[in-house]
C-alpha cells in the first residue's frame, strides 16, 4: 500500500522534472541569446561587464540587416499571399475531388517540406540556368526576385495545403447544403460559409508559411542576386567577419517577430490544435 | 407555398436503384410523409426534391414550374436538415436571416421577418446566441425558423425529430403541425417512426426498396393495407402462410380452414390479422366467423395490454393482444385457449411472405 503511493510520487516526480528538463532545454538558447544581446562588450566573455543596448542600436546602422529583414519581410508577405491563393483552392480539390493521380498530386504538395532546403535549392538552380538558357538568356531568372519569390512560395504551399486539408476534416459539408438550399450559390456559399468554417486552418497555414519563409536560409541562398539578401543570408555572412552581440540581438528582433505573430495567430486558433 | 409533384423519378447508382419510378403529388398545404424501413430511399427522394441528388429520370415540378434540372440554390425549398445545420459562426437571427440575404431583401424588411420567425418558434428572446449555445430542442426550431423565414414553396423536413429526446418529440410534433397548418405550407418529411407520421401527416407514403408501396391517409393504409409489406410495415400484423382455394376459403400451411372475403385468384397466399382484432378467450367463441383452439407460448406483459403468442398448429401462430383488464382472463405459457376474427378484419395478399417476412411475427 505505501509503497503503491511512493511510486506514484516517485512517477509524478520523475514526470515533472523531465518536462522541466525539456523545457529548459528548449528554453535555454532564447535566453542565453536575449542575455548575451544585452551584454555591453564586444568579445562575448563571462561575466558580462556591464549592460547596454548598443548592439540593437548596431543593427538599425547596419544598413545590410535592415534591407535584409525588408526583403524578408517582403518576401514572407508575399509568398504566404499566392501560397494562399494556390494552396486553398488545391487543399479544397484534394478533399472534395476523387481523381486519377490525386494521391500523387497530394504528396508532390508536400514534398517541399520533406526535401532538404540544398537539395530544394539546388534544383531551383539549375532549373532556373536551363529556363534562362531555353529562353535564350532574354528573361533573367537566376538571382531575379521573382526566382527567389517562386521558391519562397514553394516552401509556404505544403503548410497552407497541409493545415487546410485538417481543417477541412472537420468540416460539416452539410453546412454548404444549408446554404444552398438558402439560396447561395457555390461562390457564396464558399465565402460565407466554407471560409469561416476553415479559417483556423487557413490562419495557421498562412503562420507557419510564414515563418517557414521568413527564416529559409539554405534554399535561399541558391536563389539571392548579387546586392539582395534575405536576412537570414546577412546574419550568415555577418558571421563569417565577426562574431559579436550585434547578431544575438538580431536573433532577439526575429524572435519577437515571430513570437508576436504566433500569438496573433493563437487568438484565431489554438496553434496546438491544428498542428 | 405551391403544390409539387414529383413525375416517375429515379435515382441509380450503379445498378442499384436508391428510388424507382416514385410518383407523388403533393397538394398545396398539404403534410406528406415518407414512411419506409432504413435504406428504402427517403432521403433520396427528398433530396432530389431540393436539388441535392441528380435524378436519373423523371421530373420535379414544383408550382408551375419544372425544377428538375435547377441547382439547389435557385429551386424555392426550405429544408431542416436531421442535424440541423446551422451555421456555427453566425448568431441565431443571422442565422435565420440568410435566406433573405441572399434574396436580396431590404433589411428593415428582413429584420422584421427574422423576428417574426423567432417569434413563431418561440425563440424571440435568443437571436444574440451562437447555435453552440442552445439546447438541441432550441436548435431544431432555429432550423425550422431559418427554412421558413423566406417562405418557401415547399417544407421539407429529413427525420427532423430524431435527435430529441422523447417527451420534446412529442412537443415539436405538434408544434410543427399546428405551425404547418397555421401557415398552409406544401410539406414533405421523411420519418421512420410510425407514431411521428401517424400523429403529422394527412397523407403518408410507404416506400420500400426505392418504390412506393401505397399512398394514403393512416385510415387506408391500417385498415387496407395495398400488400403485404404495407401490412406488416404499418402498425402490426401477424402474417398465417397458405393457399386461398376459393374465394371464401383460406386454408393455412397447417391445414386449417379459415373463412375469409378476399377478390384474388385462387393459389399461393397470407393472410394477415391485426393482433388487436384478434379476440382470444377460454372457452369457444360464439361471435365470430373463425374460431380455433390454441395454445398459449409466449406472453408478453405491456401494461395496459398482453401480447399472446398462440398456435394453432407447428406451422400456424397468430399474435393476440388483448387489454388488462382486472376482472379479465390472464392466461399463461402452455394454456390451452379459443382464439377467432370476423372475416372482415383479416386481409388476404397474393403469394406466399419470403424468409424475411416471418421477422415481423416477433413482438417489436
Ligand atoms: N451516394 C450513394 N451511392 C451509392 N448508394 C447510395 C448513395 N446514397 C444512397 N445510397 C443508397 O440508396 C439507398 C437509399 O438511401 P436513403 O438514404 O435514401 O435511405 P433512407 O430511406 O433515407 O434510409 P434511412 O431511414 O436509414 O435514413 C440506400 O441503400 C443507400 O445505401
Ligand atoms: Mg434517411
Amino acid at each position: 500500500m505505501m509503497g503503491g503511493i511512493d511510486r506514484r510520487t516517485i512517477g509524478r516526480w520523475a514526470l515533472t522534472g523531465t518536462a522541466a528538463l525539456t523545457l529548459f532545454y528548449i528554453l535555454m538558447p532564447l535566453i542565453s541569446v536575449t542575455w548575451l544581446s544585452f551584454y555591453a562588450q564586444e568579445i562575448p566573455s563571462f561575466p558580462p561587464q556591464g549592460y547596454s543596448l548598443r548592439w540593437y542600436a548596431s543593427i538599425v546602422g547596419n544598413e545590410r540587416f535592415v534591407s535584409g529583414l525588408l526583403l524578408s519581410v517582403q518576401l514572407g508577405v508575399s509568398a504566404t499571399a499566392i501560397g494562399l491563393a494556390v494552396g486553398v483552392p488545391a487543399a479544397l480539390c484534394l478533399s472534395r475531388f476523387r481523381f486519377p493521380g490525386r494521391e500523387a498530386l497530394n504528396n508532390l504538395l508536400l514534398l517541399p517540406l520533406m526535401v532538404p532546403g540544398v537539395v530544394l535549392g539546388t534544383a531551383l538552380y539549375v532549373f532556373h540556368v536551363e529556363a534562362e538558357i531555353a529562353t535564350g538568356g532574354e528573361f533573367q531568372i537566376l538571382g531575379s526576385t521573382v526566382g527567389l519569390l517562386s521558391g519562397h512560395v514553394l516552401v509556404v504551399i505544403p503548410w497552407v495545403v497541409r493545415l487546410v486539408l485538417a481543417s477541412l476534416a472537420g468540416f460539416d459539408r452539410t453546412l454548404e447544403e444549408a446554404a444552398h438550399n438558402l439560396g447561395a450559390d457555390r461562390w457564396t456559399t464558399f465565402r460565407r460559409i466554407t471560409l469561416p468554417g476553415i479559417l483556423p486552418g487557413v490562419v495557421a497555414g498562412a503562420m507557419f508559411g510564414f515563418v517557414a519563409s521568413f527564416g529559409n536560409l539554405e534554399m535561399s541562398l541558391f536563389l539571392v542576386g548579387p546586392g539582395r539578401t534575405t536576412l537570414p543570408i546577412a546574419i550568415l555572412q555577418y558571421l563569417e567577419w565577426k562574431i559579436d552581440p550585434s547578431i544575438a540581438a538580431v536573433s532577439v528582433v526575429q524572435i519577437v517577430l515571430i513570437g508576436a505573430a504566433m500569438l496573433m495567430t493563437d487568438r484565431f486558433v489554438k496553434i496546438s490544435r491544428v498542428v | 407555398m405551391a403544390r409539387l409533384v414529383l413525375n416517375q423519378l429515379s435515382k441509380r447508382y450503379g445498378d442499384f436503384f436508391a428510388a424507382r419510378d416514385v410518383t407523388l403529388d403533393v397538394a398545396d398545404g398539404e403534410f406528406l410523409v415518407l414512411l419506409g424501413p432504413s435504406g428504402c430511399g427517403k432521403t433520396t427522394t427528398l433530396r432530389m426534391i431540393a436539388g441535392f441528388v441528380e435524378p436519373t429520370s423523371g421530373t420535379v415540378r414544383l408550382g408551375d414550374t419544372d425544377v428538375t434540372r435547377l441547382p439547389a440554390w435557385k429551386r424555392n425549398t426550405g429544408l431542416v436538415f436531421q442535424n440541423y445545420a446551422l451555421f456555427p459562426h453566425l448568431t441565431v437571427a443571422q442565422n435565420v436571416a440568410f435566406g433573405l440575404e441572399m434574396r436580396k431583401v431590404a433589411k428593415p424588411e428582413a429584420d422584421k421577418r427574422v423576428a417574426e420567425a423567432l417569434e413563431l418558434v418561440r425563440l424571440g428572446h435568443l437571436g444574440e446566441r451562437l447555435p453552440r449555445q442552445l439546447s438541441g430542442g432550441q436548435q431544431q426550431r432555429v432550423a425550422l425558423a431559418r427554412a421558413l423565414v423566406f417562405r418557401p414553396d415547399v417544407l421539407l423536413l429529413d427525420e427532423p425529430l430524431s435527435n430529441l429526446d422523447a417527451k420534446l418529440r412529442q412537443e415539436v410534433r405538434v408544434e410543427i403541425r399546428k405551425l404547418q397548418q397555421s401557415l398552409n405550407l406544401t410539406t414533405v418529411m421523411v420519418t421512420h417512426d410510425q407514431e411521428e407520421a401517424l400523429t403529422m401527416a394527412d397523407r403518408l407514403v410507404v416506400m420500400s426498396e426505392g418504390a412506393v408501396r401505397q399512398v394514403g391517409t393512416q385510415r387506408d393504409l391500417y385498415e387496407r393495407p395495398a400488400d403485404r409489406f404495407v401490412a406488416g410495415f404499418v402498425g402490426r400484423s401477424s402474417f398465417l402462410q397458405g393457399a386461398l382455394e376459393a374465394p371464401q376459403r383460406f386454408r393455412t400451411a397447417g391445414g386449417i380452414a379459415v373463412a375469409c372475403n378476399a377478390d384474388l385468384a385462387p393459389g399461393a397466399a397470407t393472410m394477415a390479422l391485426r393482433p388487436e382484432r384478434v379476440i382470444v378467450g377460454p372457452s369457444e367463441l360464439t361471435e365470430v366467423d373463425n374460431g380455433f383452439p390454441g395454445e398459449v407460448e409466449f406472453v408478453s406483459y405491456l401494461g395496459g395490454l398482453i401480447d399472446l403468442h398462440i398456435r394453432l398448429s407447428p406451422q400456424d401462430l397468430v399474435i393476440a393482444q388483448i387489454p388488462n383488464r382486472e376482472d379479465g382472463f390472464m392466461p399463461e405459457v402452455g394454456d390451452k385457449v379459443h382464439v377467432g376474427w370476423t372475416t372482415a378484419s383479416a386481409a388476404v395478399f397474393a403469394g406466399a411472405g419470403s424468409a424475411a417476412d416471418s421477422d415481423e411475427l416477433q413482438p417489436d
